[in-house]
């Protein structure tokens, strides 16, 4: 067929779903559990219900955490638009209402992405309807994963998990955790597994919940794992150490998750432009796409540039996506759509406030709220400096000893 | 789909001309000997009466023909069409193996060497956009083909491709909004043997030139027009045999013209920038110059057309250069050693790489989005703008990092890299000159 860039006829919908709920359901309760850190936003069990009615009736497109598993190479070499593409659209409707909500959306856990990603077909229907929380950061070790002190020891049918893990999205509401933990700390990175930890098991204590910048309504938890119990079936992935490719096959859930948090900043972006685009009309200045910047007043100019980077940040999103639902290699493309909408949707936060003044730093407005969202989509999931690192490696084929 | 089904749709005639070609079978064997030297004077205006032939009307059309647009995709793609791919490896190797390595000395001489500009036009480029009842090869109107072409030819060099592709800016304006007479008088001498240099002159000299308010006039006068202003950076404007003009009309906006060379008051001046100079840009005055009312190509939506189509081409063309920039620039920091090791060990310019290839990557994606949209007959302004913008900002970094890199490398003409510098200034500039 021919090069398309559009939002596919068949997502049209689903993706105007998406929008209606963002608008009606996530905006109004937006500034409310910025203002209220920690309070459970009750809104959204009945939303997650009827996400959870879209997926079993089959009009979700696969969209969600849980859908984003890599198609297998696609047998008869047509082009696929799956549930990769389904949901980062979702995803930037729904982060345009509210990035802190999206992270709260009960059964959308990065956890989820997780088992989609490497759990077997037993442990997928186990875990089926829950909501997973992803534990990867400790106090020593945030983009560092490989440096992880968390242990894991087999002890008859059990695994015991030792250590401390900060920055749990989610982790306080969750039903279950994805602990990452070493099997063997001497042997690096190729010792770390992943474990689905109840959030019930007694041996996992949460140990605070963070204050935070933005993302309010989304909490940040804080867990001690005290000799916590984790049946050996609950290990995701092979449970061998082999140096080969163990770690890489957990940092694959990456390739999929990355176009995940880069649709967030992609949403969060577009609700900052849009508003800006408002009050600036209001404030007599439009943007004419066929002027010349230079010909334009310097706010129209400006709103030009952050459109083109937003713009540039979508399509990467869209592409690593494709790839995905298309059985291509994407992990330079997931860190390319990454690196380029987390510090597109910092930047154009940040401008958005700048250029509207007063209304920009008030809380009558969101945008000052956007501005201090818009900064952990460029942490999470992997750091700008790391996806710069991850980028520059494949591009110039150095290994980590080289470019360090 | 059979193949027959294929070639309908996207132009099996397009492929068999460049099979049937013997100049791929040339590439590479063929010595560039000759080199055309600079040509034009620098001391004031000569007349522009290139002429080498008289365009006359030899057949009577009916109506205009048009290329028939492709219908709207139902998903996302990114994939070329097999034909698409063919072409851009064909254009491709001939970027790589025939302007490359003459792209130094066509630089220095200003002029782009005349066997160059022959297999540029042997290979199809000035009738992607005509009509195949009017000798055109490729029945469906495609903006991302010709982008995917443009930025394969700029993968070998900007100027050059610059060059190669003036006279199809001119083609593709008359196959898509050329009326019967006037594709019936001009079109044929492009899909003949011997392609007329040829240039579409939107740009002006003016600071903070905006091609929707033009200094160049066009004032109904009896039963035509007469057109009075000054172009800028013209292509070939000095041999061109045929120019399309941007120029206000009184009351009606800005419009497009036919202007044969050898018209009364036009004048050509050289007008050697920064950059692109194999493309031998020039001014072109025109002074009083009166045409025909038949001259008018086109409407006010055409126009907007034109203006959005040509940039659109620019980013293309940035992003061939940014591109073989990047792939000129990987080998050169893996190998480059410093303090015992490749540069590219450092953070410092392994994030530079990081950065460019990302934005190099986006500007693509904008560029195919804008070109695509063209191709559906819906609305492209926006995403032209955002191509537009992403090519300026981002093109103007690549070069500019590239030289970086090097260091003083990148400062010396023994490598590509300061032309690169140069060459890629005019991505937010330049209007028109070209179109996809």
């Amino acid at each position: 067929m021919a090069i398309n860039l559009e939002i596919p006829k068949k997502l049209e919908q689903l993706v105007e779903q998406a929008h209606m709920v963002a608008a009606e359901v996530l905006r109004p309760i937006s500034r409310k559990y910025d203002l209220a850190e920690h309070e459970y936003p009750k809104e959204l069990d009945m939303l997650a219900a009827m996400i959870d009615g879209l997926d079993e009736g089959g009009a979700s497109s696969g969209a969600g955490a849980a859908g984003v598993s890599r198609a297998s190479g696609n047998g008869d070499g047509g082009n696929r638009n799956g549930s990769n593409l389904a949901s980062v659209l979702t995803i930037i409707e729904m982060c345009w209402g509210d990035v802190g909500l999206l992270l709260s959306m009960p059964r959308q856990g990065l956890g989820n992405s997780a088992i989609a990603a490497v759990a077997d077909d037993e442990q997928k229907e186990r875990f089926a309807g829950k909501w997973a929380a992803m534990a990867i950061t400790e106090p020593e070790a945030g983009s560092d994963s490989a440096a992880i002190r968390t242990t894991a020891v087999l002890d008859g049918d059990d695994y015991v998990l030792n250590g401390e893990k900060i920055y749990v999205t989610a982790g306080e509401r969750a039903d279950l955790v994805v602990v990452w933990a070493s099997l063997d700390p001497e042997q690096g990175r190729a010792a770390i597994k992943s474990f689905v930890v109840e959030r019930s098991n007694p041996g996992l204590k949460l140990d605070r919940l963070e204050h935070k910048l933005g993302i309010r309504a989304s909490d940040t938890a804080a867990f001690i794992l005290d000799d916590c119990r984790v049946p050996k079936k609950n290990l995701l992935g092979d449970a061998e150490i082999d140096t080969k490719k163990s770690f890489a096959g957990a940092m694959r859930t990456f390739d999929n998750t990355r176009p995940l948090v880069a649709a967030m900043a992609v949403g969060l972006t577009r609700a900052s432009i849009e508003r800006t685009t408002e009050l600036l009309a209001d404030a007599g200045v439009t943007v004419d796409p066929d002027v010349p910047a230079g010909r334009q007043s310097a706010a129209a100019a400006e709103l030009l540039a952050m459109e083109a980077d937003y713009e540039a940040a979508r399509l990467l999103t869209m592409e690593a996506a494709w790839m995905a639902d298309n059985g291509k290699p994407n992990s330079l493309h997931a860190s390319y759509a990454k690196a380029k909408a987390g510090r597109t949707c910092v930047d154009v936060a940040l401008r958005c406030v700048a250029l509207t003044g007063a209304a920009g730093l008030g809380e009558d407005e969101l945008l000052e709220k956007w501005a201090r969202d818009a900064k952990i989509l460029d942490i999470f999931e992997g750091t700008q400096n790391i996806q710069l690192l991850i980028i520059a490696r494949q591009l110039l084929g150095l290994t980590s000893a080289e470019l360090k | 789909m059979n193949l027959a089904e294929q070639g309908t749709s996207v132009g099996l005639r397009a492929l068999s001309r460049l099979a049937s070609s013997d100049l791929l079978d040339r590439v590479g064997l063929r010595e560039v000997t000759e080199r055309l030297v600079h040509r034009g004077t620098r001391n004031g205006f000569r007349a522009a009466n290139a002429a080498g032939r008289r365009f006359a009307s030899a057949q009577k059309l009916a109506g205009p023909a048009r290329q028939k647009r492709g219908k709207r995709p139902d998903l996302f793609d990114l994939e070329p069409s097999d034909e698409q791919k063919m072409m851009i490896e064909a254009f491709g190797d001939f970027a790589a193996t025939k302007l490359r390595p003459v792209a130094q000395q066509a630089d220095a001489d200003c002029a782009a060497p005349a066997d160059v500009l022959d297999q540029s036009a042997e290979l199809g480029i000035a009738v992607l956009g005509v009509p195949e009842e009017l000798g055109g090869a490729v029945e469906e109107r495609s903006a991302v083909t010709s982008a995917l072409i443009t930025e394969a030819l700029a993968g070998g060099d900007m100027g050059l491709g610059f060059a190669a592709l003036a006279p199809a800016a001119v083609s593709t304006a008359l196959g898509l909004w050329g009326d019967a007479d006037q594709q019936a008088t001009y079109l044929p001498a492009f899909s003949g043997e011997d392609v007329p240099a040829a240039a579409l002159a939107v740009q002006e000299p003016g600071v903070l030139f905006d091609p929707f308010d033009l200094d160049t006039t066009a004032r109904a006068d009896g039963d035509g027009f007469v057109i009075d202003g000054l172009k800028s950076l013209v292509p070939r404007a000095a041999d061109a045999e045929l120019f399309v003009v941007a120029a206000a009309v009184d009351d009606d906006g800005p419009a497009l013209f036919i202007v044969e060379a050898g018209s009364e008051g036009l004048a050509v001046q050289p007008e050697p920038a920064i950059g692109l100079r194999a493309a031998t840009t020039a001014r072109l005055r025109l002074d009083a110059v009166r045409v025909p009312a038949g001259a008018r190509l086109g409407d006010g939506d055409s126009y907007r057309d034109c203006i959005r189509l040509g940039r659109i081409a620019w980013s293309a063309m940035t992003l061939g250069t940014a591109q073989g920039a990047l792939d000129f620039l990987i080998p050169y920091v893996n190998e480059r050693k410093a303090f015992g090791e490749p540069i590219s060990h450092r953070q410092a310019v392994a994030f530079n790489m990081s950065d460019l290839a990302i934005e190099i990557e986006g500007t693509r994606l904008a560029t195919y989005r804008a070109a695509s949209l063209a191709d559906q007959g819906r609305d492209f302004s926006r995403a032209a703008a955002v191509a537009r913008r992403l090519a300026a900002t981002y093109g103007m970094k690549v070069g500019s990092d590239a030289v970086g890199l090097l260091g003083g490398h990148g400062y010396v003409k023994e490598y590509p890299v300061e032309r690169w510098y140069r060459d890629l200034r005019a991505a937010g500039v330049i209007e028109g000159g070209l179109l996809v």
